[in-house]
């Protein structure tokens, strides 16, 4: 059984919230000042109850943390530099589908010492899940369709998070099975019944504004409000339950007559 | 010259025909002809009215902008390297398209530090000052955005491309690309005496003054919206005049309307070239005039050096 370590710093956003849901009461020191911001993540509110840090080796090091939680594309720099300072860093790789969800509680709640809590949040997220798998009827054809015309395929997270709430995903149908740009005019040609894509930042950027082209607007139809992303989508945590749920009440609305 | 007219002018309807026919969508010639002027249900329309459309339009309205531009600055300056970007045109409408300023008055700034008496030398130094300062400041202002796409667009900004644009940016580009080319056009004969010397065209009753802030003030307004639309696309005002100036007899007024059609097709060929070349890499439009532009400059540079121009 390894040590339940006592001073834990979290310098990425999915391993901020895992370890916000997993770990004990002043077990964690620190979370990523990004886990504040309510674009991006599901757990914004929390966060501000910890103080936040930026990811550079030097303020976590002076927190005299035993563990350091950091993402696989953490700053390669910043990881190797507190490594050399003897601190233990835990990488976790994102979750590109529901599986790895699992598997991301599971090894998180091993990091902290906490793998029964983990276990048990697991099962609760795959009874819920179940609920929603049960859909084999009607699969309406959505598109994902993001900044500068990326999209996502069925393995990845967003691709599994459309196909569990009923959808087909042309991404498929086009031949991603990752992520990958596709161009506005494929998109159009095949026609999906609805184009689900992500908030716009603020202050605008010119790749956001294919977004907001006249023919996304077309294929979303009368609700476009509806079909958009937002922080329950970006990390592997239960949240994307809440997402499933949003993409679930689209599915009715677009196959309403 | 008549011909050269019909000539050009043919061109650049093939080339905006086969603008419209170019695209990742695999439409038929026929079917999407018919889709973009026929309507009628089915994606091809939408693809052909929304997407294509306003791309090749954008493409013939921003190469004639610009093939106008440059013809006026090289028949002002009387210098054939002069281009649109020379007079930091292009980079401060970069930046006001960053700071979301819609208007083409960046070219302002470079007429007050050169000063209204001041000569064509100065205004060039000037221009250089003011390029590279709207360099700086479209970098800073795209680093500081909250919006974290937006440190990565410095790209589009200084090198250009018209995908994904849609008849949104045709009607804001329009008002101001009419309005700009009407004022050079109306440079024509003022140019042609000029090319007589400065005070033989004071002497003739040309305005030079006038001239000097219709130039300016054209050439902002046709490229400041072309940029803000596009980003900056660089060697069209540089390099037509130079193609069409021994078919027009070296006259400058008539150069305008040449370098204009000319300026459309070039636009309109390289735009085909970056969707057939590398489509999936999303080529810049700038990268392919420049890789055309560059190495015409540099034959300019050599013959200049041996003793011609």
């Amino acid at each position: 059984m390894a040590d339940v370590p006592k001073r834990v710093v979290s310098m990425n956003l999915c391993t901020d919230q895992l370890a916000m849901l997993l770990a004990d009461e002043g077990q964690l020191v620190s979370v990523s000042r990004i886990a504040a911001d309510v674009r991006s993540s599901a757990m914004a509110e929390q966060a501000l109850l910890y103080p936040a840090n930026s990811g550079l080796a030097e303020e976590v090091f002076l927190m005299q943390p035993d563990l350091v939680l950091a993402g696989s594309f953490t700053a390669r720099a910043s990881v190797n530099m507190l490594e050399r300072l003897g601190i233990r860093v835990v990488k976790f790789k994102p979750a590109y589908g529901l599986d790895e969800v699992r598997t991301r509680i599971l090894e998180m709640g091993d990091a902290l010492g906490h793998p029964e809590r983990a276990e048990a949040m697991v099962s609760d997220f795959d009874a819920r899940l179940a609920d929603y798998l049960r859909i084999t009827a009607e699969r309406p054809r959505a598109a994902l369709y993001y900044a500068n015309g990326y999209t996502s395929g069925d393995k990845t997270l967003a691709g599994q998070i459309l196909a569990a709430a009923g959808f087909d995903n042309i991404a498929a149908e086009a031949g991603f099975s990752g992520g990958g740009v596709i161009p506005l005019e494929v998109l159009a040609m095949m026609q999906p019944d609805t184009v689900i894509t992500s908030r716009p930042y603020p202050a605008a950027s010119r790749s956001e504004e294919v977004m907001g082209h006249p023919v996304i607007e077309a294929l979303r139809g009368s609700r476009p409000e509806a079909s958009l992303t937002d922080s329950d989508w970006v990390c592997g945590t239960p949240f994307v339950l809440e997402a499933i749920a949003d993409m679930t009440a689209l599915r009715e609305e677009v196959l309403r007559p | 010259m008549t011909r050269l007219f019909a000539s050009l002018v043919a061109l650049v309807v093939v080339l905006f025909l086969a603008s419209l026919v170019v695209g990742p969508a695999q439409i038929g010639v026929a079917q999407g002809l018919h889709a973009l002027v026929m309507g009628g249900d089915g994606p091809a329309t939408l693809v052909m009215r929304e997407i294509r459309l306003p791309r090749a339009v954008l493409a013939l309205m921003i190469g004639g902008a610009l093939g106008l531009a440059g013809a006026a600055m090289q028949g002002y300056l009387r210098n054939p390297l002069a281009d649109p970007g020379l007079i930091g045109v292009s980079g401060s409408a970069a930046l006001g398209a960053v700071l979301a300023i819609q208007t083409g008055l960046a070219a302002a700034f470079a007429l007050a530090l050169a000063g209204p008496r001041g000569s064509s030398l100065t205004l060039i130094l000037a221009g250089i000052a003011i390029s590279a300062l709207a360099g700086a400041h479209t970098a800073l202002v795209l680093n500081l955005s909250p919006n974290p796409f937006a440190a990565n667009e410095i790209v589009f900004w200084m090198m250009g491309s018209l995908a994904d644009r849609s008849m949104v940016h045709v009607w804001i580009a329009l008002p101001l690309i009419v309005l700009g080319a009407v004022m050079l056009a109306t440079l024509a004969r003022g140019l042609d005496a000029l090319t007589l010397g400065e005070d033989a065209a004071d002497a003739m009753g040309v305005g030079l003054r006038r001239m000097r802030l219709t130039l300016i003030f054209g050439t902002a307004a046709v490229v400041g919206a072309s940029t803000a639309v596009a980003g900056a696309i660089g060697f069209v005002g540089l390099v037509v005049p130079h193609l069409l100036r021994p078919f027009v007899g070296a006259q400058p007024g008539r150069l305008l309307w040449a370098s204009a059609l000319g300026g459309a097709a070039m636009l309109l060929t390289a735009d085909m070239a970056v969707r057939m070349i590398l489509p999936d890499r999303d080529l810049k439009l700038g990268v392919v005039t420049a890789l055309i532009g560059a190495p015409l400059f540099l034959h300019l540079i050599f013959r200049t050096r041996s003793g011609g121009v």
